[in-house]
């Protein structure tokens, strides 16, 4: 290990998500929609040299117990069009959308990608995901019309047909496909990027071959060193299949942090952000979730109820469920025993997401602790305040990360594909 | 004093070698700024030529670098998704800070409909029935958050007032769409709508793909660009569909300078004389330029001026957003209770509206 030159770390601005993540009860909290909260967090990413910057999607609100859920932020922008406007604001910085394989067509993201990808100077990433519930088709043409098997195979189809149109020359592309039989080409040139940098997001055995087969980012959550690191070997073995080298593809889990002077008062100050994510009532819609049962009347500062999960309830809609209910009820309930946690405090601790928390120095430290054992390759770092809270990280660990001789202390090249040290791929081939 | 003029410009530049760059096109919106033109409009379709990037991508990458013009790029209805055309169209008017309109094109070719493979060609008529739909969803999508529904109220820890979401449950020959939007209503309350009328599509004889755009126009537009081979057909077609639309409608007349060379001092009068014409009908203009950079620089420079010596051009710019250029109000939400106060709306200003 000592003999390795010390690894780059890349870094990525995720816009605070519609979930409990994200505090919106902080005096300091601002517009989730308005254009210059998404400038702020653009810009601040980009005064520290970040990669990219990085948008999520949902196509539909989420809902539970047959109702829109009102407690966390609702609402966002479409990805694309706010990517388009950042690229005039900002000069570097990656610009990354995530959008549906499943409820888009492939002609048409070729062509966004690719417009994005010229409007911004080689700047563009598309970080795919699918779904197919019918809750969600609720809203598209389609309805839920596709087999959750066939999701992955949509997928990469998908993109494999967006890069047979951005490689495509005046003859065009002929395709046909399991899922599409298409014929054309776009009115635009090749992309700057040649291709676009694409991001993976998903844990599944099928996402993490599907990201080694296709992805040049990994976008995925582990909260300690071992579960990164088995991530990382799993992931990084499985991409000589395909003929690529472990370098094609960076493994940037997502993470929270939160900074204080030292470290108590970062502990302390994390406490403090975790009671506003989990406040009674997010810990009471929590806790339905996985019993898929109304439990408007329990306790949040009691114990967890005794009665056991409805495992077929479709109580909450359009968000990532936990898994087999009867299963993580039975390790809240170990966990709650063994910590002596009561409902809300429960939550708090297994709703937690990777945090790095501490003094400027110890979050510095720990970054670059996973990145150099290969437990990571970067982070997509999820402030939990709109539009300010980089500007500490930025401040005052980038520095830190640059004095180390891990962390670019500006750019070397004008594209995304320059920052995460991808080539620019040759046509025709991949 | 005469009444001003509303006047755009298309930036469409298939000659331009620039056009596929963001430059091109802030040079371009720069010199409509300096016009004080009412909006511009950003033509597109899924063919592959001529050759142009997507065009409400290309307006918000120049909307943070203007501050006043309204964008108005294409999108068409065809082959795209309603509930993706009203957020992308709803996030443009929130990028811009209300500066945002939509005009509504739809996919007639082979190679459109090859590229998507998902339906093969349709008939005008169909495409224009359709796309009303579309207009229709987007702006049930738009109107489905109440402009108040965020409340963070922390006491009782809600962010928004869910009662004041709405379902649109639209449903239709070609989609249905459930919502509410996954987009806050945006800051004009609905986005300037604009549909493209031939003076042909109104007359006794008009195709039924004519008729059906005439019907989605009179339905849906806030504003009609209306191509007219000569004064007398536009006065005719002005006249019928302020008839049939109401008088909140602002029809602008395509006039399109390539055949009139803008450097030449004998075109640039020419065109003045078209611009000052009295008793056309219509509320203004939508210029197509030939060549955009030579023309919207004779536009700024030298027409513009001469507009406003004759009182028929704002000097500046009075409002922030594109109905404010317009003279349309914020529409209320159709899904927004009424204030029991002002159930008697005060009779409209006929005189505001009519020339």
């Amino acid at each position: 290990m000592t003999d390795r030159p010390l690894k780059q770390i890349h870094l990525a601005a995720h816009f605070p998500g519609v979930n409990n993540t994200t505090v919106w009860s902080d005096p300091a909290s601002g517009s989730h929609i308005e254009f210059d909260s998404f400038r702020h967090l653009a810009q601040t990413a980009e005064r520290g040299k970040f990669d990219f910057f990085f948008l999520a999607e949902g196509l539909r609100l989420r809902e539970h117990k047959g109702r829109i859920h009102d407690l966390d932020v609702v609402g966002r922008p479409e990805s694309i069009t706010v990517l388009n406007a950042l690229a005039a604001v900002t000069e570097r910085i990656g610009l990354a959308a995530t959008v549906n394989a499943t409820f888009n067509e492939p002609y048409e993201l070729a062509r966004r990608f690719a417009s994005l990808d010229h409007l911004s100077a080689g700047r563009a990433a598309w970080n795919v995901v699918t779904s197919s519930d019918a809750f969600t088709g609720e809203n598209f043409r389609r309805g839920g019309y596709l087999d959750r098997a066939d999701r992955y195979t949509r997928a990469a189809e998908s993109v494999q047909l967006a890069r047979e149109f951005w490689d495509a020359g005046e003859e065009g592309v002929r395709h046909r496909g399991p899922h599409f039989e298409v014929e054309g080409r776009l009115s635009l040139p090749r992309p700057p990027q040649g291709h676009p940098v694409v991001i993976q997001a998903g844990d599944s055995d099928e996402g993490r071959e599907f990201a080694a087969a296709t992805a040049d980012v990994v976008f995925t959550v582990h909260s300690t060193l071992a579960a990164g690191q088995a991530f990382h070997a799993d992931v990084k073995r499985r991409l000589a299949a395909y003929g690529r080298g472990p370098e094609e593809l960076k493994i940037m889990p997502g993470a929270t942090f939160v900074l204080g002077d030292t470290d108590a008062e970062a502990a302390e100050r994390a406490t403090e952000v975790r009671r506003a994510q989990v406040g009674p009532r997010t810990a009471i819609s929590f806790l339905e979730q996985v019993w898929g049962v109304d439990l408007s009347d329990h306790d949040p500062d009691g114990p967890l109820p005794e009665t056991d999960p409805d495992p077929d309830s479709a109580l909450a809609q359009g968000r990532v469920r936990f898994g087999d209910p009867l299963a993580v009820a039975e390790r809240w309930r170990a966990i709650a025993a063994e910590k002596r946690l009561t409902t809300r405090e429960l939550v708090i601790e297994v709703t937690g997401r990777q945090s790095f928390i501490g003094s400027p120095a110890t979050v510095a430290g720990q970054i670059d602790h996973f990145v150099q054992n290969d437990a990571a390759d970067g982070f997509i770092l999820v402030p939990h305040l709109t539009p300010g809270g980089l500007d500490e990280f930025v401040d005052k660990v980038v520095p830190l990360l640059q004095e180390r001789g891990v962390f670019r202390t500006d750019y070397t090249g004008p594209t995304l594909r320059d920052h995460l040290g991808l080539p620019v791929p040759v046509p025709g081939r991949g | 004093m005469p009444r001003q003029l509303h006047l755009s410009a298309a930036l469409d530049s298939p000659d331009s070698p620039g056009r596929f760059n963001a430059g091109h096109y802030t040079a371009l919106a720069g010199l409509a700024e300096r016009a004080t033109l009412d909006f511009v409009t950003l033509d597109d379709s899924f063919d592959p030529e001529p050759g142009r990037p997507d065009a409400l991508a290309a307006l918000a990458r120049i909307a943070p670098l203007t501050g006043r013009v309204g964008l108005v790029p294409t999108v068409t209805t065809t082959h795209t998704e309603p509930f993706h055309t009203s957020i992308s169209v709803n996030t443009l008017d929130w990028v811009s800070k209300g500066r945002a309109g939509w005009l509504v094109g739809v996919s007639t070719t082979e190679a459109e409909a090859r590229a998507f493979g998902r339906r093969p060609v349709a008939p005008a008529d169909e495409l224009w029935a359709e796309a009303a739909d579309a207009v229709e969803v987007a702006a049930r999508l738009w109107d489905s958050w109440e402009d108040d529904a965020e409340i963070r109220d922390t006491a009782t820890g809600r962010f928004i007032d869910r009662d004041k979401l709405h379902y649109i449950d639209f449903e239709g020959r070609h989609f249905s769409v459930r919502g509410p939007s996954i987009t806050p209503r945006p800051p004009q309350g609905r986005p300037v709508v604009a549909v493209p009328v031939a003076a042909a599509d109104l007359a006794p004889d008009a195709s039924p793909g004519g008729r059906a755009r005439v019907a989605a126009a009179i339905r849906h537009a806030d504003v009609v660009l209306l191509d007219a081979p000569d004064r007398d057909a536009r006065l005719t077609a002005a006249t019928e569909l302020r008839l049939r639309a109401g008088e909140h409608l602002r029809i602008l007349a395509r006039l399109d300078t390539a055949r009139s060379a803008l450097p030449d001092r004998a075109a640039e009068e020419r065109l003045l004389a078209e611009l000052t014409a009295t008793g056309t009908g219509v509320d203004g203009f939508h210029l197509v330029p030939a060549d955009p950079v030579r023309d919207l620089t004779a536009l700024a420079d030298r027409i513009a001026p001469a507009l406003r010596a004759a009182g028929l051009l704002r000097t500046g710019y009075t409002g922030r957003t594109l109905r404010d250029h317009l003279g349309l109000a914020r529409p209320a939400g159709r899904y927004t209770a009424p204030p029991a106060a002002a159930a008697a709306a005060p009779a409209l200003a006929l005189a505001e509206v009519t020339r």
